[in-house]
């Protein structure tokens, strides 16, 4: 176990090392000088020079990229705007802060969203999945078919919208998303982020209850299900402890794939709730060419992915002993 | 929005399938032989859901092609403010006069807030933007992941174990944060201004980038299927009498390959189109005047609390056109690959 999680760390992180360096070498490719853009208006040649050095953008382009990586161990200095410790991200341009401490900021909006959802949807979709799979070809199986077929499609910046209009807007069931800490106000933190949660949720149910579904049929067909039966156990115990355990597996594989995606910033669900995440960070970023915050924010979300990625197989390898890390 | 990357479960069940054909199952006339091609027409003929999805798929893709001359018999373009040269069509709030957002018979699906533009055409053509962009990105992606996949199968060794890390690495990429971060660059990379940027490079790029980070799931599958498909008999039987790689590759595998091409295809279609409408509705894609699915979420987004009507018309038919795409899709699967389950 221990030489597994060492090789896939290292593997990640020379992984996080390619991203990092293509989105480096890739934003060099924009015509755009972000020491022009954070001088602003009345600005000298001088000025100009004197911000190109504090941004440490007056050197050659893997120069800089060294610069960076040595940042987030060594922490560096960006002269006038002042000192940014170890580990360092980076200086973004257009907030004028170290870019670690505003992703640091915008987190918590992020993760709640992200692990409420999964919640939700993880709830929501295999239960209904494990209620389709008893009920085979009953009319709760159709329901969930066909339920699960319609959320497949049903896009984000479509029915959060209605929602918003129908359960916000005129019935005045739900608040209006926002975001409280939970620290400050549990109770606001929850009604305010209930719709985007719900709203989110209904995209992923969908394909958690069609999974869990044909996981379980298949596993209910089973030599040692049917064993199990013919021994005298009780269908609850035989559901549960043979077939449901049976069934997980490939169920964890893609929630860890989900939670790793939405922790790196569910950009649209942010956008369109106008929740401050990491995710709308990133849009904004992009936006203000500030190259700094994109690469850390990209680093956090490929980040999540790979370590998701990661904590899956040995989630994996512990729920199923017949799968061997190698 | 989802990147095409087609779920982990179906790739599985195209990967653990044998390739064969299902030559033995024959149909009803015994002993009158019928091509692989033609097996899965009849079973697809008779799949009623699969036959009507068709139709609404069809439906959509002959409206977007025809949407000039939709327009032309309807006399209206999706580009003129109606609004401006008549201002009764729109309230003291800009907001449209008439009740159901404008609804009348002049303009079926209501006028636009705020500009007074027309809605119909505009979905029209807005239709014909998003399945233009979207079927282009499919193409690409299926041409790029088909010769990497193969040539990578094919190969084996160090090209093999080279593209793997590069489509290792590219499927780590944090998707829809990468389109958005790059569109930019790839628009830096033709104009020098980013404030003049014509529809047509926009299109390129969404193109081009969507296909840049696309063809990594499809490529995976297709190496996968090479891998085992290189060392049957008929490849070594090609191979002894001669073949060139070339006529190996297109004559011997590619034709074993078209089940798991034309399944994979038809998943990313769909996936494309909503990628694509998210990038308009976040605003790094295409952006306002030209229409498209996206860009009418986004302005209807801007005055959704006044003004449901006008956000229901794109919404709705891109709910209705993912949907009938994605049963299509499965009914496609079912025909092509009876023996895989769902």
């Amino acid at each position: 176990m221990l030489r597994f999680l060492v090789r896939r760390v290292i593997g990640a992180l020379v992984i996080l090392l390619i991203i990092s360096a293509v989105t480096f070498w890739l934003f060099y490719a924009i015509p755009r000088d972000p020491a022009q853009m954070s001088c602003g208006k009345n600005c000298t040649p001088d000025m100009l020079a004197q911000v190109r050095h504090n941004l440490g953008i007056d050197h050659p382009v893997p120069v800089q990229y060294w610069y960076w990586v040595k940042g987030i161990f060594v922490g560096r200095s960006y002269g006038d705007f002042g000192n940014c410790n170890a580990p360092c991200l980076g200086y973004s341009f257009a907030n004028r802060e170290p870019v670690l401490g505003t992703i640091m900021d915008r987190l918590p909006t992020t993760l709640s969203l992200a692990f409420g959802s999964a919640i939700v949807f993880l709830i929501l979709g295999v239960g209904a999945g494990m209620i389709a799979a008893v009920k085979q070809g009953k009319w709760q199986d159709k329901l969930a078919s066909s339920a699960s077929l319609l959320g497949s499609s049903l896009q984000i910046y479509f029915v959060g919208y209605i929602a918003m209009y129908f359960l916000v807007a005129k019935l005045d069931i739900l608040d209006n998303p926002s975001y409280t800490p939970i620290t400050e106000d549990p109770g606001a933190w929850a009604s305010g982020l209930l719709l985007p949660w719900l709203v989110l949720a209904i995209i992923f149910t969908a394909n958690y209850t069609r999974m869990s579904r044909s996981q379980l049929v298949e596993q209910l067909s089973e030599d040692y299900v049917r064993t199990a039966r013919a021994k005298g156990l009780s269908s609850r115990n035989v559901f549960f402890r043979f077939a449901w355990r049976g069934a997980m597996g490939p169920i964890v594989t893609v929630f860890g794939i989900d939670l790793g995606t939405l922790i790196g910033g569910a950009i649209i669900t942010e956008y369109t709730f106008s929740l401050q995440g990491v995710g709308r960070l990133a849009v904004d970023a992009v936006d203000k060419s500030d190259l700094p915050m994109v690469l850390g924010v990209t680093l956090l979300s490929a980040g999540a992915i790979v370590l998701f990625n990661i904590v899956v197989d040995a989630v994996y390898a512990l729920i199923d002993p017949r799968i061997r890390l190698a | 929005m989802t990147v095409p990357t087609p779920s982990a479960a179906a790739s599985l069940e195209v990967l653990g399938d044998p390739v064969e054909k299902p030559t033995t199952s024959g149909g009803p006339k015994g002993n009158e032989s019928r091509s692989p091609g033609r097996l899965a027409w009849t079973r697809f003929k008779r799949d009623k859901t699969g036959v009507i999805s068709a139709y609404i798929v069809i439906f959509f893709f002959v409206i977007a092609i025809a949407a000039p001359l939709i327009a032309k018999l309807y006399g209206k373009n999706p580009y003129t403010t109606y609004a401006s040269d008549r201002p009764d069509l729109l309230d003291a709030f800009s907001y449209p006069a008439g009740p159901n957002g404008g609804m009348s018979s002049e303009f079926w699906f209501g006028i636009e807030p705020q500009l007074g533009r027309d809605v119909f055409t505009f979905l029209l053509y807005g239709i014909r933007t998003s399945l233009g962009i979207a079927v282009a990105a499919t193409l690409l992606t299926t041409l790029l992941g088909v010769v990497i996949g193969i040539t990578a199968g094919y190969l084996g060794g160090r090209t093999d174990y080279l593209v793997g890390r590069v489509i290792d690495i590219l499927l780590s990429f944090p998707s829809t944060l990468f389109f958005i971060a790059f569109m930019p660059v790839v628009y830096g990379l033709f104009v020098a201004d980013d404030d003049n940027i014509p529809t047509s490079l926009r299109a390129a790029s969404l193109i081009l980038v969507l296909s840049a980070f696309g063809w990594a799931s499809i490529a995976r599958l297709l190496r996968g299927q090479v891998l085992g498909l290189r060392e049957r008999e008929f490849v070594e039987a090609a191979k002894v009498t001669g073949a060139s790689p070339a006529r190996i590759v297109f004559k011997e595998l590619l034709p074993n390959l078209w089940t798991p091409i034309i399944i994979q295809s038809t998943l990313m279609l769909p996936a494309y189109v909503t990628a694509e409408a998210g990038l308009a509705f976040l605003g790094v894609g295409i952006i306002d005047p030209t229409p498209d699915w996206g860009v009418m979420i986004q302005r209807g987004a801007q005055f959704y609390s006044q003004d449901i009507t006008f956000m229901l018309f794109p919404g709705l038919s891109m709910v209705i056109f993912v949907l009938a795409f994605n049963l299509l899709g499965d009914s496609v699967r079912d025909a092509l690959d009876p023996k895989s389950k769902r």
